[in-house]
């Protein structure tokens, strides 16, 4: 065993990394039987036929090589005239398009490409769980700016400077969000954009879930007056095309930017997977209507879902977009975690805490509806009883601590019920 | 998106869904979703409410044949009174005016195919207008309604994922 032994000789920086908060409830949820995830960040269409057989196409010619660093050419022209005609912003496919291996690998390498020892990137939260990992492994500060429900998880341009130092060089948004579902209407974008252009900060904008915006447009940073060059855009093909083990996602920007991220990509990762390359061109070209299709069937869950916690007295504010709902669960009592953990044990939901996406996400949890009607009214039956037992009326104290020998604490199910099943 | 429209999409694709699930996903008033849908069944754009069933899991004997039929279309009712006439026995199943070769294709089901050889010789050949008849005997079923029968394709998500 030579468990610890090493751990020395690691990059202080990566010892100093905490594990994903998610990771403990991966594991609880994997080993109990009958769960209901509703902690899946993926959605739950397969990916359409056409675009499996694309690949499979590609595959049978003989696509199984290296592409350019940048990307198929192919892709990087229907990428810019995909999104000339959708937001109206025009990138020359030759070296402001840069083809990567998901939305992740464009992240990290935005960050690597602008951030130097010791400056601070701005990140508001709550947020997906890498932005402030991949800040510190690119020699970043990742400097949180917190988000509240009584703004509808909106970032104000106020809080942005408030958290302004000398040092500061970039933000990093992301709207909609991961984990809220909230997005930014034009005029406080707008305002979050005069502060970028004042105090001169490089923007990047994770809008993976740009599609998957259900009222109204979205609205793009890049797009807003004078962001186009001082933002780098990425955008990907997991959430709307549903194609998350595809890894295939894209950055725009001006080409100092993207020639600096084409430096570092083709040293590290050389390029993303040709097969998937192809799959992605079919879906631009392609896969319009059948996206659509999927973004209406999330729109309908979204408010069903949306109700449901309003309706079991779990406040939940309406998400503009994404699939994931984050309703406050403070009248259990319980954290974010304790509340997800006896979810778990006690009726076999899985759902995500809300502090595992920063600080400020303590006191709500992130549900998906990226699953079936069937299964979203199951969960939410098991959930309303859950809450029942656990809401904290004028009488009651704390909750009953978790024993972890017991499923629920005494004399919390009606007679004839049984937790485990 | 029209809200009746919202709501018959719903419903085509589950009609289990129940009224107050339709109202919460369309954002209206489920006295208003029931409303709608009363109205929907009553002028007939409703017209049932079915389920899918793969009927080889249970091992029901069935045939289901392809029949085109030429006709002569009748002076100002077109094809409509003889097609009226062919989808009124309870042996069709589907019934369609086509382009092409032939005019009418008539699906059929049978228990045998001895049941829907005596169908079309005893019931759609010999009616007036009808000129002519090719059957096809449906050998295997792999998707009905947009739906593939099988399986179906599992859900290989991680259970927890950021």
């Amino acid at each position: 065993m030579t468990d610890g032994v090493w751990a020395g000789k690691l990059n202080p920086t990566v010892r100093r990394l905490k594990p994903s908060g998610i990771r403990r409830f991966f594991d609880l949820a994997a080993e109990t039987k009958g769960i209901i995830s509703l902690g899946v960040g993926e959605p739950d269409f397969v990916t359409p036929w056409h675009v499996r057989e694309a690949c499979m196409f590609a595959l049978e010619q003989g696509y199984t090589t290296y592409t350019a660093n940048s990307g198929m050419p192919a892709l990087r022209r229907e990428i810019a005239r995909y999104t000339a005609g959708c937001l109206g912003l025009n990138y020359r496919p030759e070296n402001e398009v840069l083809v990567t291996v998901g939305v992740s690998e464009a992240l990290d390498l935005a960050l690597r490409a602008v951030v130097a020892p010791g400056d601070e990137v701005l990140v508001p939260e709550p947020c997906y769980v890498s932005y402030q990992p991949c800040t510190e492994l690119a020699g970043g500060v990742p400097v949180p700016v917190p988000s509240a429900v009584e703004r509808g998880f909106r970032i104000r341009a106020l809080d942005l400077e408030r958290a302004l130092t000398p040092r500061t060089k970039a933000l990093l948004l992301c709207f909609p969000n991961n984990p809220t579902g909230a997005v930014m209407p034009r005029p406080e974008l707008e305002a979050v954009a005069e502060l970028c252009a004042a105090r001169d900060l490089v923007v990047i904008a994770d809008e993976i879930y740009a599609q998957l915006t259900y009222d109204g447009e979205h609205v793009c940073f890049a797009g807003l007056p004078g962001m186009r060059d001082r933002t780098i855009l990425l955008q990907g093909f997991s959430k709307a095309f549903a194609m998350t083990g595809w890894r295939v996602g894209y950055a725009l920007g001006n080409s100092d930017f993207i020639g600096a991220m084409a430096k570092i990509h083709q040293y590290t990762m050389l390029c993303a997977p040709v097969m998937s390359q192809m799959a992605a061109l079919e879906a631009l070209r392609h896969g319009q209507d059948e996206m659509r299709r999927m973004v209406r069937e999330f729109s309908y869950r979204r408010r069903l879902v949306v109700k449901a916690f309003n309706d079991m007295g779990l406040p939940c504010f309406n998400p503009g977009g994404a699939f994931y709902a984050f309703p406050d669960i403070r009248c259990t009592g319980l954290s974010s975690e304790e509340f997800t953990e006896r979810l778990i044990r006690e009726e076999q939901v899985a759902v995500v805490p809300g502090n595992a996406f920063g600080d400020c996400g303590e006191g709500f949890i992130r549900c998906s509806y990226a699953a079936s009607v069937e299964n979203l009214t199951e969960a939410f039956k098991r959930m309303h009883r859950f809450v029942s037992r656990y809401r904290i009326s004028s009488s009651a104290g704390r909750p009953v601590p978790l024993d972890p020998l017991r499923r629920v604490p005494p004399g919390a199910l009606a007679d004839g019920e049984t937790a485990a099943r | 998106m029209d809200k009746t429209i919202e709501i018959l999409e719903l419903l085509a694709g589950n009609c289990r869904l129940e009224a107050a699930q339709i109202a919460a996903m369309v954002d209206l008033p489920a006295a208003e979703v029931r409303r709608i849908i009363a109205d929907l069944e009553a002028n007939h754009t409703i017209l049932s409410y079915r389920t899918m069933v793969n009927w080889d899991r249970v091992g029901k004997e069935r045939v289901v044949a392809l029949i085109e039929a030429r006709v002569t279309p009748q002076r100002d009712v077109g094809f409509e009174a003889i097609a009226k006439r062919v989808g009124r026995h309870q042996e069709v199943k589907n019934l369609y005016l086509m382009s092409g070769a032939y005019d009418l294709a008539v699906f059929v089901e049978g228990r045998t195919m001895k049941d829907v050889a005596n169908f079309v010789a005893t019931k759609l050949a010999p009616l007036d207008g009808v000129t002519g008849t090719t059957t096809h005997f449906v050998l295997q079923t792999f998707k009905e309604e947009g739906v593939l029968l099988g399986d179906g394709e599992d859900d290989r998500r991680l259970v927890v994922s950021p």
